[in-house]
């Protein structure tokens, strides 16, 4: 007796132990703490990069104030430093983009959803996705020995006679500038375009095409009047996916763009972006001044992208209707 | 919730922990001696042949060089963060002065060459002091320019525009061109100045990224004109430019006409070896005119003896035998005086405030 009453409550206490810790769910806790852990890094992640940009600029801040975003002398040498003509190469480069990225990768979505079986659709969307894979450094190789050689023999001059009055397109044609440098990231990003926007418009529920249809509606006003309207704020989505991965480009730009801290209306001359700034300049800068100064460009180039990402929400916010399918 | 929390924590300080202790001991059984240095890409080919030259000599020898550009170097060397530093451009006071002391050591030299792309042309290019500077200040627009044709008796320059490319991000190269261009003319000098980096006046120029890049520009580009150095055009075979130098003598780029320029400065690198070997006196005719050295940057003295000892070895190896190989990869050997002078400033190098063997 004496024993089993021993061994009874020891019993009773490592089942209820037991007991209790699978009530407590052990795998549920252990999970919701990885993921909140996981959650709270990026937070984390993004507090600590603007804490550092910010506090590793402070010499140029105090340097050159707000100045610094208006001024366009770039002079190591004197210490002068102004941010205008890269955040002006970044801008023109990619809305130069997203203007060639926009039609193009649109038009390859709806293609692939709307008009091409689905077999054949897989595969082109498996290879149009292993273009986004594509190193930058490769898309700028490319840049290099094809695009510029045909756009300063073949697209400049043409550009030049038809359209030349326009002060866009004026100046020496040395292929190598803001031109060359957009039409390479609107081929890098299509494949962004392409592939988000292939989702969201095989999202769309089939009855809505068979509505269309049934009410008369051509293949392509189906396509064009029902589907894309449908799928609206995804594409949006996908577009402003292609317009931070633009921003940010560096290697394809700074081996195309001409590298020249200056600014120029025509689209034909030689400009700089604030990526390829700091990616050219980082390594050998040796002031401190300096180095804060690229340091700050980074925080304007953060900057920059949090502000079009915001106002990219208010555009989806402002256009999207009832209906419409959600990124 | 909270008793995993702590759980997780506790698993990831026990981690932690295990590894910490991992990599003491791991440190502590090694015997060997490590260098690590860090800098200039230019010397990058050059330095991993000397590395693996003096560690098949020296067994238990392991040293490291990252090439992350001269930069990057010197912040690491001024960090402590790294044995030695490698420099395209010598630090100036201001730099020394912030910085505990340093010894800076020419450790090899190269010609920096100005190529183009003129099909036409079946000899090479003349060019003289002025009509580069004035190419690069933009003033001379034009090939047919009478400064350019003046010195190119009997060649037919084409009707073109001049495309000037250079380096887009700061490089020992840039630094060496510039100094030569602000040393032959005061306007440059007064407008640009020299360094690493420098606000380009030439409107319209195109900068090319690395060296690859101006020389892949200058491929490209019917008309254009660059700088990169010397085994970059040899690989690539692009056209040189010949040189007038001082004496008026026209120069192509070799490695031997820059060891003829350094001779010429001997007695003021003595004085200062940051004296720029550019446009050298008429006293040597074969020099060429634009070339300069790569520094190493050692901290004059340091805590671990055998460290500084290896380190001393290694750096008496690159100026005395190592300079066998420059010819090979289109670096300049240096001339013995710099070759004594060297050695005198290795022998400032400290262990502890000892002074080493």
């Amino acid at each position: 007796m004496t024993t089993t009453d021993l061994a009874a409550p020891a019993g009773n206490g490592f089942t209820g132990v037991w007991r209790r810790l699978r009530n407590f769910d052990l795998g549920d806790s252990v999970a919701y703490s990885i993921t909140l852990l996981a959650g709270t890094g990026i937070f984390i992640l993004v507090g600590v990069l603007l804490v550092e940009l910010w506090l590793n600029s402070r010499l140029a801040r105090h340097e050159f104030g707000w100045k610094f975003l208006f001024t366009s002398i770039w002079d190591p040498i004197a210490q002068h430093f102004g941010a205008l003509p890269f955040l002006y190469g970044t801008l023109v480069t990619s809305l130069l983009a997203l203007i060639i990225a926009i039609p193009l990768g649109l038009g390859t979505a709806i293609f692939l959803v709307e008009l091409v079986p689905a077999w054949l659709s897989d595969w082109l969307a498996f290879i149009i996705d292993l273009l986004a894979a594509v190193p930058s450094v490769v898309y700028g190789l490319l840049g290099i020995f094809v695009l510029v050689p045909i756009i300063r023999s073949g697209v400049e001059p043409f550009l030049q006679s038809t359209l030349g009055s326009l002060p866009l397109f004026q100046g020496p044609a040395y292929g190598f500038g803001f031109l060359a440098a957009g039409v390479v990231l609107g081929i890098m990003v299509v494949p962004f375009i392409v592939s988000v926007s292939r989702e969201v418009l095989l999202a769309v529920p089939q009855e809505q095409r068979e509505a269309a249809l049934s009410l008369g509606a051509t293949q392509w006003e189906a396509a064009s009047q029902v589907v894309v309207p449908y799928a609206r704020s995804g594409i949006f989505g996908s577009i402003f996916l292609a317009l931070a991965r633009a921003l940010g480009e560096t290697m394809a730009v700074t081996m195309v763009i001409g590298n020249d801290p200056s600014i120029h209306t025509s689209l034909f001359a030689s400009g700089y972006s604030i990526a390829a700034v700091i990616a050219n300049e980082f390594a050998e800068a040796t002031s401190t001044l300096y180095i804060h100064v690229l340091i700050e460009l980074g925080l304007i180039l953060f900057g920059l992208t949090f502000i079009l990402n915001a106002l990219a929400r208010l555009l989806i916010l402002a256009t999207v209707r009832r209906g419409t399918v959600r990124p | 919730m909270k008793q995993s929390l702590c759980a997780l924590f506790l698993a990831i300080l026990a981690v932690a922990g295990c590894s910490s202790k991992t990599g003491q001991s791991s440190e502590s059984t090694s015997q060997s001696v490590r260098l690590t240095g860090a800098g200039s890409t230019f010397v990058y080919p050059i330095m991993t042949q000397w590395i693996s030259q003096f560690q098949s000599a020296h067994a238990g020898m392991q040293i490291n060089y990252q090439s992350i550009g001269s930069g990057g170097g010197i912040q690491q060397v001024k960090a402590g963060l790294v044995d030695f530093g490698a420099s395209d451009a010598a630090l100036d006071d201001k730099q020394l002065a912030s910085m505990q002391p340093m010894i800076q050591i020419p450790e090899s030299a190269g010609p920096v060459c100005i190529t183009y792309n003129l099909p036409e042309l079946k000899q090479p290019l003349r060019l003289t002091a002025a009509a580069l500077s004035g190419i690069y200040l933009g003033t001379i627009k034009n090939w047919r320019d009478p400064a350019i044709a003046h010195s190119n008796p009997g060649v037919t320059l084409p009707n073109k525009t001049i495309i000037v490319v250079h380096r887009s991000e700061g490089s020992g190269t840039t630094n060496i061109f510039t100094t030569y261009l602000s040393t032959v003319n005061a306007t440059w000098a007064k407008n640009v100045g020299q360094g690493i980096a420098v606000n380009w006046p030439a409107p319209g120029s195109l900068g090319g990224k690395g060296s690859e890049g101006v020389t892949g520009i200058v491929k490209q580009s019917e008309g254009s004109i660059g700088y990169t150095e010397l085994n970059y055009a040899t690989n690539n075979h692009l056209p040189v430019a010949m040189i007038e130098n001082k004496a008026g003598k026209w120069v192509t780029p070799t490695s031997a006409g820059a060891t003829a320029a350094i001779a010429a400065f001997t007695d003021a690198l003595a004085k200062d070896v940051r004296t720029p070997i550019v446009d050298p006196p008429a006293s040597a005719p074969d020099a060429y005119p634009i070339s300069g050295f790569t520094f190493l940057l050692i901290p004059k003295d340091g805590a671990n003896k055998s460290n500084r000892e290896a380190l001393k070895a290694f750096v008496q190896f690159i100026i005395t035998t190592g300079q066998d190989q420059a010819d090979s990869l289109d670096y300049s050997k240096l001339p013995d005086s710099v070759i004594q002078l060297d050695g005198t400033l290795i022998g400032q190098m400290t262990a502890a405030g000892q002074p080493l063997q």
